[in-house]
């Protein structure tokens, strides 16, 4: 039955996940944005926590004894594990996303693992902190179409190329990396390696300088020739030429973390929206939802648009997360929440600035930082472009040869 | 507890307004629209469903369950997908018999109540909006003084539906600086109902203009008596029916437009497959959606007896924007033919304006 209503004891772990972001994450927010690529050594005691989720059992029989004990939203109302990340991800971005991007251990590429590693491939890399590798200087959005090659040769595969704007490529153990065992086969043919760092052939060639979310490491790598085990692929190493069923799987990663990306552009939209809200109030504006939007000031009526979208972008992302908890294919919700959300962070915390005037384009406060950190929640994980045109096919029942 | 999800009853519930709305709605809205009259069967039909009355108490004719603002908001979004103008004249009743229901004294809700939870529907109606520009129902311009017993009510309305086939009216008015309701016969010598009114849209549902003039009104008929009501409360439930009818034209909108860029060839393919398009028909998707969780998020606060400003506020304004965007989306994709009353996107986009302006138009 519908209800959107948090418990309090979700919204106790809300509040406690926005106290740890105030307390750890934003005094030192100024600090990593100025010192770029510098490791922010504060975030060494989140290294044992398990934030992209632990493992599940790919033992039969251990994940069936486990669902057993414990089944779907026992325990007197309590979220899933795409939720209660999506709620502590956007707290901890309220704080600051590029430090959030540089906790240890929770990579995109621990995300990957989780979601499609065997029991043998958890022991070895579970405990190290994977970075995710699929761009590349020709392959963005089109990601079917990278180069990077991974020939088999004996036990190893044999890998090729060069990868680009990889989050954490400093800071990681491992990168997972996207590439193609058979061009000829498109999308089928691509699949993802565990390469650890060190291993020959295998180079962070340089670190990039970035609009925003500094204090997030991005760096190039290049392949060459580089050796890595053939059990270090991920998931199934047949191309299954029919169709694109094996790079579907590949992209429902994404599904999961969509509304990631989404919850962190929340987390720093409602950052903007609260600061702008005590500028205001501290000037004097009483904001006490009463009043009719025809009848107050620009700013007044700004303000309360920048809340409202923040409210909609949070629901569009909890709705798509929760439906991830529950068993429901959410390939539409999520592009969805992370069209909306990526989006109007941009745009909100343009506008914060906008309002706040020299306050907002003085490197004093922290809005003008929200600004350059928010607009890459509109480009990676899926440009708000791709997004839409995802969300477009989907509800107009259109292939991607109709609608490109 | 979180859920996104839609219950079995509610789906049901849903489903069953959704047939109606189909055969007597949908295949009618045209010729509401255009001749300004719903056949009093289709809302007789609806009125059957019991929506107004379910949360009465049985003693007074009601079914006495408990108020279920959601669920209400399921119904409202099905009424307003087949014609808004339809939603607000058959769920009328619900305005005058909410706040009794919530405020009322035991006589008020003795005397009121069984007079309007029977099995045949009779209008009653509730006046808030003020025809005069910087309208702000926080600070309404009508008056009510206590004078000698009675109230002396003075002050303008607008689009007041059905009043002048209604036996009361509730009022809202100021009363010692705050918004109280008075519920005022249609016979009372103070209330003067203007000639129909003629507005951008909702062309199907009757309103008028009333004024009152020294109208005298007995305490015992201030809702609440003595103790009057509490308005914002009786404001976050309308805000929450509001949107709820938004969700409904904005989805009728969205839909309309999707099947179309469909069905549509131009230079040889469906405009669908123009990103130009399909980005908006995106756009329209989602924001339906945004406006709807929102809707249900102020519900779910109300069901949980808990206050709900500042989400009814947010939602209104929300819906109110988005309404407008994703009905203008709707015309500009079918060009000419959203320009034209053989279709019925015009009349969403006319009707959508209604939902930043207006105020108590349905409730929860």
């Amino acid at each position: 039955m519908i209800d959107l209503e948090l418990n309090e004891k979700t919204e106790k772990v809300r509040a406690n996940m926005k106290n740890l972001a105030k307390t750890l994450l934003r005094p030192i927010s100024r600090k990593y944005d100025l010192a770029e690529h510098e490791y922010p050594k504060e975030l060494d005691m989140f290294r044992s926590l398990p934030i992209m989720g632990k493992p599940k059992k790919k033992d039969p029989a251990a994940a069936a004894a486990a669902k057993a004990k414990k089944p779907a939203d026992a325990e007197g109302g309590k979220i899933g594990a795409n939720m209660s990340l999506v709620l502590s991800t956007e707290a901890l971005c309220w704080g600051d996303a590029g430090l959030l991007l540089s906790l240890p251990n929770a990579g995109l590429g621990n995300a990957a693992l989780i979601a499609v590693a065997n029991d043998d491939q958890i022991a070895r890399f579970g405990s190290k902190w994977i970075a995710m590798a699929i761009t590349e200087p020709q392959s963005g959005s089109d990601s079917g179409s990278i180069s990077t090659t991974a020939q088999l040769d004996g036990d190893h595969y044999v890998l090729n190329g060069e990868k680009i704007f990889v989050t954490c490529a400093d800071r990681c153990d491992a990168v997972v990396v996207w590439a193609t065992v058979d061009k000829s086969a498109g999308k089928a043919g691509v699949k993802s390696f565990i390469v650890e760092k060190g291993t020959p052939g295998f180079k962070l060639e340089k670190l990039e300088h970035k609009l925003g979310i500094r204090a997030s490491d991005t760096g190039t790598f290049l392949l060459n020739n580089c050796r890595v085990p053939k059990e270090n692929l991920l998931g199934n190493p047949e191309v299954v030429k029919q169709g694109t069923e094996g790079f579907k799987g590949v992209m429902k990663t994404f599904d999961n973390t969509r509304p990631l990306v989404a919850s962190m552009a929340n987390g720093i939209a409602s950052a903007a929206v609260e600061f702008l809200k005590e500028q205001l109030e501290k000037a004097g504006y009483k904001l006490d939802y009463s009043k009719s939007v025809h009848n107050m000031s620009s700013v007044e009526k700004a303000y309360y648009r920048m809340e409202a979208e923040y409210e909609a972008m949070k629901l569009l992302t909890w709705r798509a997360a929760w439906m991830a908890d529950n068993q429901q294919s959410n390939n539409l919700e999520a592009s969805m929440a992370k069209a909306k959300s990526g989006r109007m962070a941009t745009l909100i915390t343009q506008e914060c600035c906008d309002i706040l005037g020299p306050v907002g384009f003085s490197r004093k406060q922290l809005a003008e930082k929200w600004m350059r950190d928010s607009k890459i929640m509109d480009i990676f994980e899926g440009t708000g472009q791709i997004q839409h045109l995802i969300v477009a096919r989907n509800v107009l029942k259109l292939n991607s040869s109709e609608l490109r | 507890m979180l859920d996104f999800s839609i219950s079995k009853e509610q789906k049901m519930i849903k489903s069953e307004i959704a047939k109606l709305v189909k055969d007597l709605v949908i295949e009618n809205a045209h010729d509401i629209d255009e001749s300004g009259d719903i056949d009093p069967a289709t809302i007789q039909a609806i009125w059957e469903m019991g929506i107004s009355i379910a949360s009465v108490p049985e003693e007074f004719g009601g079914f006495g369950d408990q108020s279920a603002p959601v669920d209400s908001t399921l119904i409202l979004e099905e009424l307003a997908y087949g014609d808004m103008a339809v939603a607000v004249a058959a769920t009328l009743p619900s305005l005058f018999i909410q706040p009794l229901v919530m405020f009322g004294t035991p006589a008020q809700q003795k005397k009121y109540l069984p007079l309007y939870c029977s099995e045949k529907y009779k209008a009653c109606t509730l006046a808030v909006n003020e025809p005069h520009f910087q309208f702000d129902v926080v600070s309404l311009k009508t008056t009510a003084v206590a004078k000698s017993g009675d109230y002396v009510l003075n002050g303008e309305k607008c689009f007041v539906p059905m009043a002048r086939t209604a036996e009361h009216i509730m009022v809202a008015a100021a009363c010692d600086g705050k918004n109280q309701l008075f519920i005022v016969e249609s016979s009372n010598p103070g209330l003067h109902i203007s000639d129909r009114e003629k507005n951008l849209g909702l062309y199907g549902l009757e309103s008028v203009e009333i004024k009152l003039v020294d109208c005298v009104v007995p305490a015992s008929d201030r809702v609440g008596e003595a103790n009057g009501c509490d308005f914002g409360q009786i404001l976050q439930r309308t805000r929450v029916g509001l949107c709820a009818m938004a969700t409904g034209i904005c989805r009728a909108s969205y839909e309309f437009a999707r099947n179309y860029a469909k069905e549509r060839i131009q230079f040889g393919e469906p405009i669908a497959h123009r990103q130009s398009v399909a980005f908006m028909i995106a756009e329209m998707a989602y924001e339906v959606d945004a406006i709807r969780l929102m809707t249900w998020q102020a519900a779910s606060k109300l069901a949980a007896g808990k206050d709900a400003t500042r989400e009814s506020y947010l939602a209104k304004l929300y819906a109110g924007e988005k309404a407008m965007k994703i009905c203008d989306y709707g015309v500009q994709v079918l060009g000419g033919h959203g320009y034209v009353r053989d279709y019925p996107m015009e009349r969403f986009y006319r009707n959508s304006r209604g939902i930043s302006i207006l105020e108590a138009m349905a409730t929860v």
